[in-house]
């Protein structure tokens, strides 16, 4: 009893309620320790965001002193043409990028999953290849593409691209997803007299769609997060808002860009919430 | 020593049959190879294990039997070391073990889900002990070499874990524990995971082993059966107790308290007034009717207890016997099983199992007693227990 | 038609793979191939590429490499044997990507350690909270740390405030160096938690019944059994940090030089699409290497979970 440490006892003292079996003694006296990590790597992660969100309601033009509470830099962002122009074009490049990538994604991903065929392993390898890739490396890959076949850039090019980029997440999710389908359940379809379009209408697909959604909103997400990509392949009149914002942040820091960002935040929250309540939905099945 | 006494004058149930064995100590430590001193388990508000004392020999097969949740594995856990108690002490060859970490105890543990490694194959499985005390390559080879041909499986060495079946599974978890060769094996339920016909192989091969190799073998179960084929000595949980310890004989003959006679086999209860206590017999009264039998521990006249008659124990016969213990019953239902034929009587309005073991051979159907018969029930007070309620 | 696709299955399979196919083939291979053509060629009097084609822009990113030993502490800590511009900016970025990604996973690890053990209900919760960072725009996080840590900014607001020296850690490696593992930390967490989560914890009772310390049992089980997510997480971070353009941007002020900001340059500053193209395509063959060993051990790890 001796060799007990003082940490072993904070350790065994923080252990009284029931744990789940297996989760050892030995691991214990680390818990303590564990704990406080995590709690500074939350505040990290979070102390940031908060400061931002925090003076973007602040009334002062520069510098970081609080100088009242105010909404003026949300009136301003609301009646900025230009930023809302940006928005709405992220808005439309995200809606149809999705659609597009998980159409084709989906397709992707039943060929793959329900065939052999020969070199399917390159095709699995190329279907990597754009998540692997350096955004970079993409992006400007794709300008010299448009350029040389002298396609002019605009809202096309960059629903082009960002259907190139976020394909592969949908094809992956989804073939994730037909890896866990039980095959036979299609087949009690067709016991029951169902033809394959039929099997697929009433019972795959109905079966997919969770997976459809929530690969959908992560290709939305990407879309609307991309940066690298839109900034190469976005002509002048057709801005996304990830790059908007980069002009404005390039030419210094303003109260209007916090506020924009929060907006932003408050908008992957919600996705969060989303995809999370989507998740719950289907594990209650 | 003061603790068991206090213990033990709480009335806890400890053995009387099995007093000489689990509370006489004086013999020197070394006599156990695991000894539980008035050992608690607290899990927030669950008392697990309530004030266990028991010590378990050297050489000895050991089981702890009873059902889900009873204490038994987490006794093995702090035996083990992956749990510390919250008052008592386990001693592991006579050395308190106090905080001491699992990985310092010399003890083994074959786990329920084997818990082999998945990354590594058996061979390193196997030898993983031994490379962490820091045994030369060479010998690792020649031991982990010898373990897997005591397991009967050498030619297993290179496979991993995944391509083996559940019972080759089981063999190289025991080989894994084996090879440290600890002063004392823990098995926690290591046959649950199989079916039935390779569990009754497995309890004849651990057996074997454990004869083979000389070391004390603690082994969890829930299965009456398994515990009281393999075991030289059985303690009983329930709740967190240990209500009896003993050898399968003695636990089945000679059950200590109602929960240890239901538990282990198929028995009889009939509930009634202690009438009359005499001796090393006594008499209960049940709705009208006087039964004796062998009186157990704390009876007192007047009190209520009930008597138990294990079905293979009792008999029917077709005229009243001059003796005690025979009354007049109504045949309910016959099963002919085979090695017996297994009789569902009404006395009065309660059930009462027969189980008439089939010695001769005949095909003819009204051998025995048909459903709706009249009979007389018999059995003899030294095969009947009067236990206290 | 719809005959025809009952009875041949092959017909099927090019059906469905038709799209994506020709998504993967014409707007990402054939842009790489034109990249890679590209890279080959010379510079034309406006500076746009044109033939003859050439090898010099890839004899530029190798030229004048001498011998010279060296160590630094730019950066974290720097050893190297031989010196060049171009392998200078090659080395440096693979050091800073290896050293933040290393960083990162020493934060990661026992974040997602003390989610995996917490209860479930609050397990979710800690999860809810890598989440939020993890889909949130990176431009837009990058952004509020840039703001934190800006001379006039919160921190040194605070500082001064509390009369104290105001740091001065904006546009300096460290700071690029912070960025990134801001930045990757939850592409870090989510893939480690997922191990972990899965990780059967009665396996670090067996080795500790086998006599394995604390130590050992981390290093010989947990990591191996947890490797999946280990390599998944520390390639989601590696990768984007090599190419990285808004943290070196935006935290570097473009004074710490990483392949990914150095190549955007040749495509805006100064116009050199032939040098910028052959830059990519090295730093393709370093991210390809790194997600060849990526498959080979995630390979060998989820041969090793199931």
């Amino acid at each position: 009893m001796a060799s007990d440490t003082p940490i072993v006892l904070i350790g065994d003292r923080a252990e009284v309620a029931p744990r789940p079996r297996g989760a050892t003694a030995k691991l214990r006296p680390g818990r303590f320790a564990l704990t406080v990590a995590a709690l500074f790597t939350f505040a990290f992660l979070y102390v940031p965001i908060a400061v931002l969100i925090a003076f973007s309601f602040n009334s002062a033009r520069t510098g970081a002193t609080w100088q009242g509470f105010t909404l003026q830099w949300y009136e301003r962002m609301l009646s900025n043409p230009r930023l809302i122009d940006a928005a709405a074009n992220s808005l439309i490049v995200a809606a149809l990028s999705t659609l597009g990538s998980v159409v084709i994604g989906t397709l992707m991903a039943i060929a793959m999953e329900r065939y052999r065929f020969r070199a399917q392993a390159v095709w699995d390898g190329l279907l990597y290849m754009p998540v692997i890739v350096p955004e970079i490396v993409m992006g400007i890959s794709l300008l010299l593409f448009f350029a040389s076949i002298g396609l002019e850039r605009g809202l096309i090019t960059l629903i082009i691209s960002h259907i190139a980029f976020s394909m592969p997440f949908v094809y992956l999710t989804m073939r994730a997803r037909l890896a866990d389908f039980d095959r036979s359940l299609e087949e009690a379809a067709q016991d029951l007299g169902a033809d394959e379009w039929t099997t697929f209408r009433r019972v795959t697909f109905p079966l997919l769609l969770p997976g459809i959604i929530s690969s959908a909103l992560l290709a939305f997400t990407l879309s609307l997060d991309d940066f690298v990509t839109s900034f190469f392949v976005a002509g002048v009149g057709s801005q996304t808002l990830p790059v908007y914002i980069w002009g404005q942040i390039r030419r210094g820091i303003t109260p209007e860009i916090n506020a924009i960002s929060t907006v932003m935040l408050i908008l992957s929250i919600v996705l969060v919430i989303l995809s999370q309540a989507l998740q719950r939905r289907q594990s209650s099945h | 020593m003061v603790l068991r006494i206090k213990s033990f004058a709480q009335g806890q149930p400890l053995s009387a049959l099995s007093a000489d064995t689990s509370i006489c100590g004086g013999r020197g430590l070394s006599e156990f190879a695991v000894e539980l001193r008035d050992v608690t388990k607290v899990f927030g508000e669950v008392v697990a294990v309530d004030h266990v004392s028991m010590g378990i020999r050297q050489g000895e097969f050991f089981a702890m039997l009873g059902p889900s949740g009873c204490g038994k594995t987490t006794s093995l856990r702090m035996i083990a070391g992956f749990e510390r108690p919250t008052s008592g002490e386990v001693y592991i060859d006579g050395k308190p073990m106090g905080s001491t970490p699992p990985f310092r105890r010399d003890v083994n543990t074959v786990f329920q889900s084997y818990a082999l490694f998945p990354h590594m194959t058996v061979e390193q499985n196997v030898g993983f002990g031994l490379e962490m005390k820091g045994v030369p390559r060479a010998e690792i080879n020649r031991r982990v070499k010898e373990a897997l041909e005591l397991v009967r499986l050498p030619q297993m060495a290179k496979r991993y874990p995944r391509q083996m079946s559940g019972g080759q599974q089981q063999r190289v978890a025991l080989a894994r524990a084996l090879v440290n060769r600890p002063k004392v094996l823990l098995l926690d339920e290591p046959l649950g995971a199989l079916d039935a016909k390779l569990r009754k192989e497995m309890q004849i091969e651990l057996k074997a082993l454990q004869r083979e190799v000389g070391i004390t073998f603690v082994f969890v179960t829930h299965d009456q059966e398994e515990a009281l084929s393999m075991s030289d000595r059985i303690a009983v949980f329930s709740k967190g107790k240990v209500l009896q310890i003993g050898t399968p004989l003695e636990i089945y003959e000679r059950p200590n308290c109602r929960f240890v006679a239901d538990f282990i086999g198929e028995t009889n209860f009939i509930e009634g007034k202690v009438k009359q206590i005499d001796g090393e017999f006594a008499v209960l009264e049940s709705d009208g009717r006087c039964f004796v039998g062998r009186a157990g521990e704390g009876l007192r006249v007047g009190a209520q207890a009930s008597l138990s008659v294990r079905p293979e124990k009792a008999q029917l016969v077709e005229q009243p016997m001059n003796s005690a213990n025979c009354y007049e019953v109504r045949v309910h239902s016959v099963a002919y099983v085979g090695s017996d034929t297994r009789v569902i009587v009404m006395l009065g309005d309660q059930h009462f199992d027969i189980w008439e073991q089939n010695s001769l051979s005949t095909l003819d159907p009204n051998y025995f007693f048909g459903p709706g018969e009249r009979a007389w029930l018999v059995f003899r007070p030294e095969n009947a227990l009067i236990l206290a309620e | 038609m719809i005959q025809a696709l009952r009875e041949h299955p092959a017909l099927r399979l090019v059906a469905l793979m038709t799209p994506g196919a020709f998504w993967l083939a014409v707007f990402f291979l054939i842009p790489l191939g034109i990249m890679g053509v590209i890279s080959f060629m010379s510079r034309d009097a406006q500076g746009f590429p044109a033939p003859p084609y050439t090898l010099s822009n890839y004899q530029n990113i190798i030229r004048d490499i001498r011998f010279a030993p060296s160590l630094s502490l730019e950066g974290g800590l720097s050893i190297r044997l031989f010196e060049g511009l171009y392998l200078d900016l090659f080395w440096r970025s693979i050091w800073i990507s290896l050293v933040s990604t290393l960083i990162t996973l020493v934060i990661a690890f026992p974040v997602a350690l003390f989610m995996a053990q917490l209860p479930r209900r609050y397990r979710n919760l800690a999860l809810f909270a890598v989440m939020i960072p993890f889909w949130t725009n990176f431009l837009v996080r990058t952004y509020a740390l840039q703001f934190m840590l800006r001379g006039n900014g919160p921190i040194n607001t605070l500082l001064r405030s509390l009369n104290l020296e105001p740091i001065e850690l904006l546009f300096t490696p460290t700071a690029v160096l912070i960025g990134l593992v801001y930045g990757n930390l939850p592409f870090m967490i989510l893939p480690l938690y997922t191990s972990l989560e899965k990780f059967d914890w009665t396996m670090i009772e067996a080795a500790h019944d086998l006599g394995a310390n604390t130590w050992s049992a981390f290093t010989r089980v947990m990591l191996p059994l947890v490797s999946p997510g280990l390599v998944a997480g520390s390639i989601l971070t590696f990768v984007p940090s090599i190419g990285s353009y808004i943290t070196v941007d935006l935290m570097g002020g473009g004074r710490t030089n990483l392949i990914g900001y150095s190549i955007a340059q040749q495509f805006s500053a100064s116009v050199n699409w032939p040098f910028g193209s052959a830059l990519s395509l090295v730093m393709m063959i370093i991210v390809t290497i790194a997600a060849v060993i990526y498959f080979r051990s995630s390979r060998g790890g989820s041969r090793a979970v199931i």
